[in-house]
């Protein structure tokens, strides 16, 4: 028994890592092919181990960018992505805990039919609703700006749904508590739920944030500049299908520079995000 | 310090569910006082208008002299416990006390004198920094005390406060609060449907039944001397034995003046097992179906011939027919075995035949 023990841990333990080699080659690949010679990659002699160019690669593509198809250093791009990403995670989060408070704990004529306006929006995603928005955007002059970028974005009924299903577990008694204790509706938001609150909201700053880093549509729709262009959308300019050579190393870099960011996010966030899912601090 | 007056107070919610039909009680300055029943019986209610956290439809609430029907709960001078205590808990227990002070703008000297002191009397000096989860279930409850404390308000308010302990930290604490509220000397309402909780604690206790006030006052005068068969059954325990007085068995043993009566009541150790009939005193012969013997005293649970007997529902309810006998601990008579049992003629308690008027004969 001992030997099968000893044997079916070996199994398991061979089949996970096939599972492993199947997420992960991918990603190596990336890695190395942003550090080979372009011209090796276009012969089809790429090797499977880190070529040479490391530095070189990521100097240009970070301060530089292609020499052909998108003009645009990679650095500009993420900083895009990045004011981006973190307007729509902070705003959605900032608007829908205020609305959830609202339709949770205060009492006004037609509380229940806003409640469900929000929920319909559940249905109605950008790609869905894309022209009107569009259209709104443009007459308001927020084509090529920050603001057009995130704001359509932000107003958000999952993250209002879930912040409202959260303060209803709640306990009454703590309101309670809180206006015996003198705290006005202010203070109880900012002084109670919010910090009950905190680990949902890194478990959803997590989600939103690499939501809004992955935009793609949305980004190519309203960006005409170069200097606006987010880094999605950068990466599919990168490849061309006409004549012109792709710089593959470039392209390589960028979808590995791409990747940092939502990497760091979940790690730094890690305790807090699994936090956020599975326990709440009542 | 502060006397707490309610007249007539209602409240109906907007669905025309009438929750408290029309209550008058006066707490006088420094009393404890205990609103007992069962669970609907409209106390919680009750306490959280007091609180504020329930608006009054109707009828005044008076705290030390002022009417605070429209009242904020923060500025009615009150502080509630909470049955699950409701501490904040992303805050120390030392913020948890203070919270309410800083909320009034105290200086942060005269809080941190306040919670030291509460936390002293408490027992909690050692634990000021930790957070409510990190405490048990007892500590929660007297930090949940502390913060009820240090704002030195007029009246306090609890509700069911011990519910959530083990039976043996229930009692330790009970007998914690009373020394307390002696010492303190503060107005308190208490709710509990304990009726033991409400024996040991109240110098005012109302009995609550269906949003009315069934009784009011001292709580053994009410063990004595119920004022209907809902608190006779409700207050004691075991339950008092009411039956009715139409079969002929019992009214002919009671005589004239109790003619009237339509339900009698005997408290299990009012009866002894004898063979003689008192003078005007109830006699019933019983066969024991079951016997508890709990060391200090046994309890006979017999049964009647006529299944009949029984007056209809009260809480604490013994099947019909069935009568509770309370003798010393040192006898037991056999299950099966046929026995009789007398309650002399004071013991006797007379109710009208609705059961809602005590009769003095």
């Amino acid at each position: 028994m001992v030997e099968d023990e000893g044997i079916r841990r070996y199994v398991a333990h061979f089949i996970l890592w096939i599972g492993i080699a199947i997420v992960a080659f991918p990603v190596y690949i990336a890695i190395i092919a942003s550090t080979q010679d372009n011209a090796l990659i276009a012969n089809g002699q790429m090797s499977l181990l880190p070529g040479g160019h490391f530095f070189e690669v990521y100097y240009q593509t970070i301060f530089v960018g292609t020499s052909g198809s998108t003009r645009e250093p990679v650095g500009n791009m993420m900083l895009n992505s990045l004011v981006m990403a973190l307007a729509i995670a902070i705003g959605k989060i900032a608007i829908s805990i205020i609305s959830a408070y609202a339709i949770v704990y205060f009492r006004f004529p037609f509380r229940m039919s806003i409640f469900w306006i929000i929920f319909i929006t559940l249905m109605l995603p950008v790609e869905v609703r894309i022209y009107p928005t569009y259209k709104i955007v443009a007459d308001l002059h927020m084509l090529d700006s920050y603001a057009g970028l995130s704001l359509p974005l932000i107003a958000s009924a999952t993250a209002t749904l879930l912040f409202r299903q959260f303060f209803m577990t709640v306990p009454d008694e703590l309101l309670e508590a809180s206006r015996i204790d003198g705290a006005g509706p202010l203070r109880f938001f900012w002084d109670t739920l919010l910090p009950l609150s905190r680990t949902n909201m890194a478990a959803l700053f997590v989600i939103l944030f690499i939501l809004g880093w992955n935009q793609y549509l949305w980004p190519l729709l309203i960006t005409t500049r170069d200097d606006m262009q987010t880094i999605q959308v950068g990466i599919r300019k990168m490849i061309t299908t006409t004549d012109a050579l792709t710089e593959w190393p470039i392209v390589m870099a960028t979808a590995v520079l791409a990747m940092l960011p939502p990497v760091f996010v979940v790690v730094a966030m890690q305790k807090l995000f699994v936090r956020g899912l599975v326990e709440t601090e009542k | 310090m502060a006397n707490v007056t309610l007249r007539n107070v209602r409240k109906t919610y907007t669905g025309g569910f009438e929750a408290i039909k029309g209550v008058n009680v006066d707490v006088a300055d420094g009393q404890f006082c205990v609103l007992v029943g069962p669970s609907g019986c409209g106390k919680s209610t009750l306490l959280r208008m007091v609180a504020g956290l329930e608006t009054v439809t109707g009828g005044e609430i008076d705290i030390g002299g002022r009417v605070v029907n429209q009242i904020e709960p923060a500025d009615r001078d009150i502080a509630m416990v909470f049955q699950n205590y409701a501490l904040y808990p992303h805050m120390s227990v030392y913020n948890n006390m203070a919270y309410g002070l800083r909320n009034r703008g105290m200086a942060e000297a005269e809080i941190k004198t306040r919670v030291e002191e509460a936390a002293r009397v408490l027992e909690l000096s050692a634990m000021l920094e930790r957070k409510p989860r990190q405490l048990s279930g007892g500590q929660r409850q007297r930090v949940a005390m502390g913060r009820a404390i240090v704002r030195q308000p007029k009246v306090f308010l609890f509700d069911e406060p011990l519910s959530n302990l083990d039976a043996k930290l229930r009692i330790a604490m009970r007998v914690e609060i009373r020394k307390l509220q002696r010492r303190l000397n503060t107005t308190s309402i208490y709710v509990t449907h304990d009726q033991l909780e409400a024996m040991t604690l109240a110098d005012v206790l109302v009995v609550m039944n269906g949003g009315q006030v069934e009784q009011v006052g001292n709580p053994l005068a009410i063990y004595e001397k119920p004022a209907t068969t809902f608190v006779a059954s409700f207050i004691g325990a075991p339950p008092m034995n009411l039956m009715s007085t139409r079969p002929e068995e019992i009214k002919s043993q009671l005589g004239g003046a109790a003619g009237e009566a339509g339900i009698v009541g005997i408290r299990p150790e009012d009866f002894a097992i004898t063979d003689q009939t008192p003078a005007g005193g109830v006699a019933l012969p019983l066969t024991v179906e079951a016997i508890e013997r709990v060391g200090a005293e046994t309890f006979v649970y017999g049964s009647r011939e006529q299944e009949d007997q029984r007056v209809a529902a009260t809480p604490g309810e013994l099947p019909p027919g069935e009568v509770i006998v309370r003798i010393p601990g040192t006898e037991a008579p056999a299950i099966g075995q046929k026995i009789r049992v007398a309650a002399v003629r004071a013991k006797l308690h007379l109710f009208s035949g609705d059961g809602r008027k005590r009769i003095e004969a």
